[in-house]
């Protein structure tokens, strides 16, 4: 399954599109996390463990959207957009939409363009 | 008086700790970007004329930054006089550019990035004030140029 956030997939042609499909996730963040983000604060920087729980959410909100794509047969999803909200105090949603569309690689093939950087230093 | 020690306690601790720790982040950060530097990545969502592309997928990377003690002290007496917030830009700058590195370690042998999208969302952090933590999504469409 390709996903791109343009409206094509570069060098592919789209044949057929599906529509939208989305995937979406809720999480809550849990105490231990929440310990030690709260020890972080003090000192600022990275809070890892906020970052892989939201990363992990996204991932997942992905692999719904995915699905449902390949539910309805397509092999790509183009202009995929994120989105996250609050739900709930320590609870976030995370939205993944996108097209559905069937691609095949592109018949023919621009011609390059002559190279232009000449010595551009 | 261990009422006011406290507060000053974490008050030093985080001007010391957090004022090291950002300065090692910048570092990470120019260092990594000059690695990365000749990898372009734009806004546009259409491919550079010259570019043609054998394949693309979608990348991300994000972050999620608390600022220190200090921070949030000196942020709460700034909103008293107003003005621009010195030490929450500082917070954000790093948290996009982290992100932006991230995502472009993620497609590590792409040849360019295509849309590229910042978005930047606070997460309370379970604090009382409600800027306790920025989370910050890097993503775009990574091109593979044709070999």
């Amino acid at each position: 399954m390709i996903t791109t956030n343009i409206e094509s997939v570069p060098g592919m042609q789209i044949v057929e599109h599906y529509g939208l499909v989305q995937g979406s996730t809720i999480r809550a963040k849990n105490v231990g996390r929440d310990l030690v983000a709260s020890l972080k604060n003090l000192v600022g920087g990275e809070l890892k463990g906020y970052t892989e729980l939201l990363q992990e959410s996204r991932e997942q909100a992905t692999e719904r959207m995915v699905a449902q794509a390949e539910e309805l047969g397509a092999n790509a999803v183009v202009n995929v957009r994120f989105s996250t909200s609050s739900v709930a105090a320590g609870a976030a949603e995370i939205l993944a939409y996108g097209t559905a569309v069937k691609v095949r690689p592109a018949r023919v093939l621009p011609p390059p363009l002559p190279d232009e950087d000449e010595d551009v230093e | 008086m261990i009422q006011l020690w406290v507060p000053l306690g974490l008050l030093a601790l985080g001007f010391i700790a957090g004022r090291i720790l950002e300065a090692r982040h910048y570092r990470a950060i120019r260092r990594r970007e000059d690695a990365w530097a000749g990898i372009e990545t734009h806004g546009l969502r259409v491919l550079p004329a010259d570019v043609r592309p054998a394949r693309a997928a979608l990348a991300s990377g994000s972050v999620v930054i608390s600022v220190d003690y200090w921070k949030r002290f000196a942020a709460a007496l700034k909103k008293l006089f107003g003005g621009e917030m010195h030490s929450y830009a500082s917070l954000i700058d790093r948290a996009r550019r982290e992100a932006v590195l991230r995502m472009k370690e993620s497609q590590p042998d792409a040849d360019l990035f295509v849309n590229v999208r910042i978005e930047t969302s606070t997460i309370g952090g379970g604090t009382e004030s409600g800027m306790g933590a920025v989370e910050v999504l890097a993503y775009g469409t990574a091109v593979w140029r044709v070999r």
